[in-house]
């Protein structure tokens, strides 16, 4: 009994042992740990804990991206600003084109976000600051036809684009998402930078979308914006439709 | 009274008593859909009121000016004299604006219902000898009022239209030999010539109402001198015609048609917005709008030009642009085919024989089938017009639906011809054999409680002949 008794002591101060021995090394690795940032605020740690529940799978937790997701490294804030504020992201399945929807994040989580995204992956383009009062009417509908009518159609209504992509209407877009929008070139949309459109002509484009969005229908319905499809359709359907159902109400039957 | 006192006032001077009499008692069928045509000649009408206003504003000039009216996205914008002047029209022009848009919808109308009148007649044979000269006539038309309505729709020099006259300056280029010359001759130079806007101004506005105007004369008087087609029971004569004399019922119901027509468009051009030019921007040739529709009754043809494949033929060595093929040769053979159509049928039926009537669709199962077919490959050439739009509002990809389009095109008509015509066929049938009723068989009840079948035959028949005898009524 006494010999068993020693063996089982000899077994639970081995195991301790171990267990200590672990503990040390795991302390000490843990002591080498990557380090974020040495004064880590309390928005990061929201924001590193937002990212690592919803971005992370697909983006990886170094935000160098995986087969699911685009690595994020100097995407910046403009972007990711973007993505999430029209609720692009995160998206439920990493095939579906990102399409406009309601936010997943409050403003304040958004932040967050960015603070934690600029933090992992440094650089890329800032937030653009968007001024339409600065901007002009008659300079922004030059640009915004020269540049983007092509896709998103003369009424800013949208169109498709090939390859299944579509250029979307831009009329829930804030000033600020149609300026990271110009900037970062989500999607295929190309990128503009300054040196194309430049920051008297992007205050001027978000001010001409802004005002085309209430105005610039006189003349009655304006038929979605999408011209002779829809102009044909009522043509034939509402005008020559109402004269005949008029014809046959007035004429013989057979 | 008054329309008596002024026709035997005319009489007693001019001696044409026996003309406008028997002319205000010449009897026209009233058929609904032979009025199909009324509504393209009011539309016309409605054309040339607003056509000739919108004139009195237009300025057929590509000369650059400063545009420094009401409308403040283009405020300082460098743009054509035309252009400026759509605005104005537009925005200062008083009732400018429903003008122009009644204008417009007048258009879209006016081809619709040229479309719609070509195929009853088309259903009907009313084309048949000795009417196939109304029928050239009739397709020259509509021919005319795609052009006028094409030429219109270019004028006000906006970018969206640009960019379609532009696609038919390639198609002019592309006719092996001559297209150079011939873009040349016509648009006065490399596109965009200044010359363009004034020879387009003269053609809307002069030559092709000028057409329209004699060839509707020719065909008005032709209907009149060749009396209408109508539908005839079996057994009447193709001598005898039936339905409701010129004067005065016939004359007041066109003319409250003709109100009606007006009011509908005037509608349409007050509370619909139709190609908001000042949307689209002035016209440069460095761009280009989306989505890039032409008018409706030119879907079609940009459905040929989207679905096409990139062909391009070298032959003894000139170049065949990949435009030449479906941008002038298709269009060409389809409206070929479509004048000739009465000698084609005719030649196939061996049929020289003078018709006056005119046929139930039923009763001609191909031709309904191969008018049916027509009809499919059109609508599927308007929806290859306009994909992009397609695509957005279905979800679907552009080279998808351009991929399944070019299957339908050859599928769905082949279709539609066998089911129109099994379905003609079967009417006809049951038209010239009708299924007979059952023999009525009546129970009654009998003394021992059981049943006793009583045939009626007297009546059964009787019932069979009244049924007939309604569908053969007029």
């Amino acid at each position: 009994m006494a010999a068993t008794a020693n063996t089982e002591a000899r077994l639970l101060s081995r195991v301790l042992r171990v267990g200590l021995a672990v503990a040390v090394l795991g302390q000490i690795a843990w002591s080498f740990r990557p380090e974020p940032s040495s004064a880590q605020s309390d928005q990061q740690i929201q924001g590193r804990a937002l990212y690592e529940a919803n971005c992370s799978t697909c983006h990886a937790l170094d935000a160098g991206g995986t087969v699911n997701g685009p690595s994020l490294l100097e995407v910046g804030p403009a972007a990711v600003d973007f993505m999430l504020a029209t609720g692009r992201m995160p998206l439920a399945n990493p095939n579906d084109q990102p399409e406009r929807g309601q936010p997943k994040f409050t403003s304040e989580q958004i932040d967050a976000l960015i603070a934690y995204v600029g933090s992992i992956a440094p650089g890329g383009e800032p937030i653009p600051t968007v001024d339409t009062s600065a901007g002009d009417l008659a300079l922004g509908a030059q640009v915004f036809l020269n540049n983007c009518a092509g896709c998103h159609g003369a009424g800013a209504s949208g169109d498709s684009v090939g390859g299944g992509q579509i250029a979307p209407s831009i009329y829930p877009a804030s000033p600020t998402e149609i300026g990271e929008a110009v900037r970062i070139g989500p999607g295929v949309m190309p990128r503009f930078g300054p040196e194309t459109i430049d920051q008297r002509d992007l205050d001027s484009l978000a001010a001409y979308l802004v005002w085309i969005r209430d105005n610039g229908d006189d003349g009655g319905l304006q038929l979605g914006r999408v011209g002779a499809v829809a102009e044909g359709l009522v043509a034939v359907v509402v005008g020559l439709g109402i004269l005949i159902v008029v014809l046959r109400l007035t004429g013989a039957k057979r | 009274m008054i329309v008596r006192r002024l026709v035997d006032g005319v009489d007693e001077r001019l001696d044409g008593t026996s003309f406008i009499r028997r002319n205000l008692g010449k009897v026209f069928p009233d058929h609904w859909s032979f009025m199909l045509g009324e509504l393209a000649l009011y539309s016309f009408v409605m054309l040339l009121l607003t056509g000739t206003f919108l004139s009195l504003f237009f300025v057929a000039s590509p000369a650059e000016t400063v545009y420094r009216g009401p409308y403040a996205p283009m405020q300082g914008s460098e743009v054509s004299l035309a252009y400026e002047s759509v605005l104005r029209i537009s925005f200062e022009v008083r009732a400018g604006l429903v003008m122009r848009q009644t204008h417009h919808w007048a258009a879209l109308v006016f081809v619709a219902s040229m479309t719609a009148h070509l195929v009853r007649v088309f259903f009907t044979g009313a084309f048949r000898k000795p009417r196939e000269l109304s029928w050239i006539i009739g397709v020259t038309l509509l021919v005319a009022g795609i052009g006028g309505g094409f030429t219109g729709y270019s004028l006000p020099d906006d970018l969206l239209s640009g960019t379609g006259l532009r696609i038919i300056y390639s198609a002019v280029l592309s006719i092996p030999v001559v297209g150079t010359w011939l873009a040349y001759l016509f648009f006065g130079g490399e596109f965009p010539s200044a010359e363009l806007i004034p020879r387009l101004f003269v053609m809307h506005i002069l030559l092709i109402p000028a057409l329209i105007t004699g060839l509707l004369s020719a065909h008005l008087a032709l209907v009149w001198h060749q009396t209408h087609t109508q539908f005839r029971p079996k057994g009447t004569p193709e001598s005898s015609v039936t339905g409701t004399p010129v004067w005065p019922k016939f004359a007041l119901k066109s003319v409250g048609l003709a109100f009606i027509t007006f009011a509908v468009l005037a509608a349409l051009g007050g509370l619909s917005q139709i190609n908001p030019v000042w949307l689209y921007g002035p016209f440069v040739p460095y761009s280009a709008p989306s989505p890039a529709q032409p008018d409706f009754y030119a879907g079609w043809l940009e459905g040929i030009l989207r679905l096409w494949p990139n062909w391009e033929f070298h032959v003894f060595g000139h170049t065949i642009g990949e435009l030449f093929l479906p941008a002038v040769v298709i269009p060409g053979i389809i409206f070929t085919a479509l004048a000739l159509w009465p000698f084609i049928e005719a030649r196939a039926k061996h049929d020289t024989a003078v018709h006056h009537d005119a046929q139930r669709p039923r009763d001609e199962p191909v031709r309904s089938g191969i008018g049916a077919a027509g009809i499919a490959f059109f609508v599927l050439l308007m929806l290859a017009g306009s994909n992009d739009v397609l695509a957005k509002y279905l979800q679907v990809e552009v080279d998808t639906l351009n991929g399944v389009l070019k299957v339908l095109l050859f599928v769905v008509p082949v279709l539609v011809y066998a089911i129109t015509w099994w379905i003609c066929r079967d009417l006809h049938a049951r038209d010239s054999a009708p299924i007979a009723h059952p023999p009525r068989v009546e129970f009654r009840r009998n003394a021992e409680g059981g049943f006793d079948e009583h045939h009626d035959e007297a009546r059964s028949r009787g019932d069979v002949a009244a049924t007939q005898g309604d569908r053969e009524q007029p």
